[in-house]
């Protein structure tokens, strides 16, 4: 239980530094800065935004707006009623998160789909239809934690490691049933 | 306390009795005591010695070496290391959520083609084609209509559109539904009373496991953007208690002590709020407030810490691009006067009423499912809820949306950049310059527009809501919440400001509202209702206040939202003490112990058991019992402790055993220990006499004795005894007159009691 729980939080923590080190390394990416300056209506000229790549310094309406509109002295009227605001964003980042969130995702999705549909299937085939009844019967249809795991560990001689990290997965297995027993089939929390 | 004083006296006695395995057996603790059931509450008085012991240990030890120097700073550190850990976790995975979240949000209407990662506003963020008129157009972003038929406008796009809105929908949510059915069942509902029952100190296995963690940060992406009226903030506390106890499980200090475990899930739910709301301060005091049973001055600074580097590292993923935590902050410097008091006032009756509306409703509808047949088909229900939410959403621009942009919109004042619809004002064209802001004027077709839209995504945002919550995917109520008081704010605030316009010459209006001068916020209006509406449901008050103001980041509207937030809070307990959070842990039956006075004259005899036509207590003597006999008298009862006296005859008083603790300890003695057999004599007292050689082995267990167990006189008020209960955290609490052991009275009897005085189903509280 500790090592593993150890192991859990480097991982996590290793994460949490390279979330932080490639949001470093792009936050000088040009296309992440920007200066966008609204201006609206004056006189006949329609409202119009402009956006620019520009430093924060630099981030006001003489620099950014291009081509001026108006002439002369009417600029600084102009100018005076624009707002300019500087942004800043990481596009790494973003892409990084979306990219892992729907990797973890997809692992989890193919995880659910071999519990629920593929190991039932590969169960049937190995151990024929008897023990199928005969498991079918103290578990159902409904739950995909079915005892396959004390069959299949049972029926294959293992190296140490791999009983081990059976031996986790199924502990795990008995505390998710024992979860949904209580929280769908009873309601006793969560409801 | 005891189990220092057996280890310094164990050696004399060993020595005396000349049993090596015995010492071996003593020395080395019983694996797993000290440790509680599931379902079962823990003993704080007990924790908190065990603390203080190894605390005393470490002290004593660390003149010894440099290494145990080292050990002694490294577990005086582990308290902060424990935080800042929780605050970089939290705050990354509030990053990753509002990320994910942002994108998969806007994947229900279109995709970015330059890259598919990029939401609605990153993707035209360097786009120089946006206009003035339609700021959020540009080519690269395409709705799926536009990108399949090539048409953007016209009836066809139009269904084809919400074709597929209603179909992502329904997708998300039967994703999440699934994922929490299959792998983390904990991971559904708010998490809220269920962590505060857990920090008052119960035992729910597996509700901050890692998979609950994964889990719920999943599928929290998945409900939220799958356009429920749910928020992420409730769920994001559990997600931080989640991580709390993933770092506790790395430190002893913290893994092997329940009392120590809570201080720090205490901090992780201000640094989820602070997260959640970008408020690192309204999360402490919202950890001290609403969460919390147990909380010291040590616990505050560490939450404060813990906040603080949470809301830090979220800030510096800048999730919003705005360099600000939440999608609402708003900023404004109008001032509000006097008067305006009056419709605060009556915002904060509104929000007293919604909240009990939505308590009543929802508490009903989830018994509903709790007892009926609904509760069977809990994936269909969130697909119909989804289904009926996206079906009604699409057309009201307003619902369509993710909530947490409408609150942004509705909080928003007019500025003259703006383009929505709410802030379609006639512009007056006798008035020599156009105006900057836009104060004092007419509203044109678009606000009146705008009205009626809001009212209906106010209704169906109430009706909606109250299905909502309590389903089966990571669900919150803040969001919601705000959302609802939001509208109802913005549509006062546009009424009161139409009023002064019309009716400049009304002696109210006369001195507040010159023409021409800026008088009438309606964004303060919206927010005002928002932290009414908020406080309607959960009944906070100084830390939902607290988190308003870090939200504006402006001290003036303080008053305003202190009127709105006590008013809501007044009429909300006219109509029932509980918010919603205690009504969840009262219809779930969770052993939680409230703050509320308890006002009935009972005496602790009137409560203790056994009563007195029952059988009389079990107990066990000091040196007269068997190994057999104990076994005997577990497996007959289901106690979870039993007192041990002096003998039979004088039922003295000496201690209490806790159930689990003699169940460990017989069986490795009878495991470990040689000649301890079905005869042997169990000791409690603090040397075993000698014993002629034909006699078994006995079997010492001073050392899970319990020598200070609480107790009080039969004629104890039961005003009291509820107060020590609370107050110190007691499991359970012997019953005694003159010295002699007449009774028990637990936890289970003190909340059986004030059920049953309360006149509601005592046997509704669930406890082992």
């Amino acid at each position: 239980m500790a090592p593993l729980s150890v192991q859990t939080g480097v991982s996590l923590v290793t994460i949490i530094c390279l979330l932080l080190a490639t949001q470093a390394a792009e936050a000088k990416n040009s296309e992440d800065i920007r200066c966008k300056c609204i201006c609206p209506p004056y006189k006949d000229i329609e409202g119009q935004i402009y956006n620019q790549n520009v430093s924060l310094k630099d981030c006001i309406c003489l620099h950014v707006v291009e081509p001026m509109p108006v002439e002369g002295k009417d600029v600084e009227a102009y100018c005076l009623r624009c707002e300019c605001k500087y942004e800043e964003r990481s596009s790494g980042t973003i892409k990084g998160t979306i990219i892992i969130y729907l990797s973890v995702l997809g692992l989890l999705l193919l995880y659910m789909v071999y519990l629920t549909l593929l190991e039932p299937i590969l169960k049937r085939r190995l151990f024929g239809h008897s023990q199928l009844i005969q498991s079918d019967d103290d578990v159902g249809d409904q739950q995909p934690f079915a005892n396959a795991h004390d069959v299949l560990s049972r029926s294959r001689s293992r190296t140490n490691m791999l009983n081990k990290v059976e031996h986790a997965q199924q502990r795990w297995r008995r505390q998710v049933q024992e979860q949904r027993k209580s929280v769908f089939d009873r309601h006793v929390v969560l409801s | 306390m005891a189990e220092a004083e057996v280890i310094s006296n164990a050696t004399p006695s060993e020595e005396m009795n000349g049993a090596g395995n015995l010492m071996d057996f003593l020395d080395e603790p019983i694996p797993d005591v000290g440790t509680y059931e599931d379902f079962h509450t823990i003993d704080w008085l007990r924790e908190k010695s065990r603390d203080t012991d190894r605390h005393r240990k470490i002290r004593k030890r660390r003149k010894e070496s440099i290494w145990e120097f080292v050990k002694s700073l490294l577990d005086a550190w582990s308290g902060w290391v424990v935080m800042l850990l929780i605050g970089l976790l939290s705050g990354t995975l509030a990053g990753v959520i509002d990320l994910a979240v942002d994108w998969m949000t806007d994947l229900k209407e279109g995709v970015c083609l330059s890259a598919f990662w990029y939401s609605h506003e990153q993707c035209c963020w360097t786009s120089n084609e946006t206009t003035f008129a339609d700021r959020d157009k540009c080519p690269q972003w395409q709705k799926w209509a536009e990108l399949m038929t090539g048409h953007s406008a016209g009836a066809g796009a139009y269904v084809l559109n919400y074709f597929l809105y209603v179909l992502w929908a329904l997708f998300f949510s039967f994703l999440a539904v699934s994922l929490v059915r299959v792998f983390a069942p904990y991971a559904c509902g708010s998490g809220i009373p269920e962590i505060k029952t857990i920090l008052s100190g119960f035992i729910i296995r597996g509700y901050l496991g890692k998979w609950t963690l994964l889990i719920k940060t999943v599928t929290l992406v998945l409900a939220v953007s799958s356009g429920l009226s749910l928020g992420k903030e409730g769920p994001l506390v559990h997600v931080a208690c989640c991580c709390g106890n993933l770092f506790c499980s790395l430190f002893s200090k913290y893994s092997k002590n329940e009392g120590k475990r809570r201080e720090v899930l205490s901090a992780a739910a201000a640094a989820g709020v602070s997260v959640a709301f970008g408020a690192p301060i309204g999360g402490v005091l919202f950890s001290l407030e609403e969460v919390s049973y147990y909380f010291p001055l040590k616990t505050l600074w560490r939450s404060f810490f813990a906040a603080l580097v949470a809301a830090f590292t979220l800030r510096s993923i800048n999730p919003f691009g705005n360099n600000r935590l939440v999608l609402f902050y708003v900023e404004y410097h109008t001032p509000w006067y006097m008067a305006e008091l009056v419709p605060f006032i009556l915002l904060g009756v509104f929000g007293g009423l919604w909240g009990t509306l939505f308590i009543r409703g929802n508490i009903a509808w989830c018994r509903r499912r709790k007892t009926t047949r609904l509760g069977k088909y809990p994936v269909l229900e969130v697909i119909v809820v989804t289904g009926i939410t996206a079906i009604l959403a699409f057309p009201n621009p307003y619902t369509r949306r993710s909530t947490s942009e409408l609150i942004s919109e509705l909080f928003n004042d007019c500025g003259a950049f703006e383009s929505s619809q709410l802030c379609d004002y006639i512009n007056n064209p006798n008035m020599s310059r156009p105006e900057d802001d836009i104060p004092d004027r007419p509203a044109g077709p678009g606000v009146y527009n705008a009205l009626w839209q809001l009212a209906l995504a106010l209704i169906f945002k109430i009706v909606i809501t109250i299905f909502t919550f309590g389903m089966k995917i990571p669900s919150g109520l803040f969001i919601p919440s705000m959302a609802v008081g939001a509208i109802a704010g913005r549509i006062v605030g546009i009424a009161v400001e139409q009023m002064a316009y019309h009716h400049h010459e009304w002696i109210i209006f006369k001195n507040w509202c010159r023409p021409g001068a800026d008088c009438v916020t309606p964004g303060l209006y919206a927010m005002v209702g928002a932290a009414a509406c908020l406080g309607g449901v959960t009944r906070m008050t100084v830390s939902l206040v607290v988190i308003m103001f870090e939200l504006t980041g402006g001290l003036e509207y303080i008053v305003p939202l202190m009127a709105a937030a006590v008013t809501s809070k007044w009429v909300a307990d006219a109509f029932g003490k509980e918010g919603i959070y205690e009504a969840h842990i009262r219809l779930n039956g969770y052993p939680y112990l409230d703050q509320d006075e308890f006002t009935h004259r009972t005496l602790a005899t009137d409560v203790m058991r056994p009563r007195r036509n029952e059988p009389q207590l079990s107990v066990l003597t000091q040196d007269s019992t068997t190994v057999e006999d104990v076994e005997m008298l577990i497996k007959e009862t289901d106690y979870n402790g039993f007192p041990v006296v002096v003998s039979r005859e004088s039922e003295r008083l000496i201690g209490f055993v806790q159930r689990r603790d003699l169940t460990l300890a017989i069986k490795t003695a009878r495991q470990k220990q040689d000649g301890v057999v079905s005869n042997s004599v169990v000791y409690f007292t603090e040397d075993a006499p000698q014993l002629p050689a034909s006699n078994p082995q006995p079997l010492k267990l001073r050392r899970i004795l319990n020598l200070s167990p609480f107790t009080v006189t039969d004629h104890t008020p039961m005003e009291t005894v509820v107060d020590i209960f609370r107050k110190l955290g007691l499991r359970q609490c012997l019953v005694t007159r003159s010295g002699r052991l007449l009774g028990i009275i637990t936890k289970k009897d003190v909340l059986r009691h004030m059920a049953q005085m309360m006149n509601q189903d005592p046997g509704s509280i669930m406890f082992n």
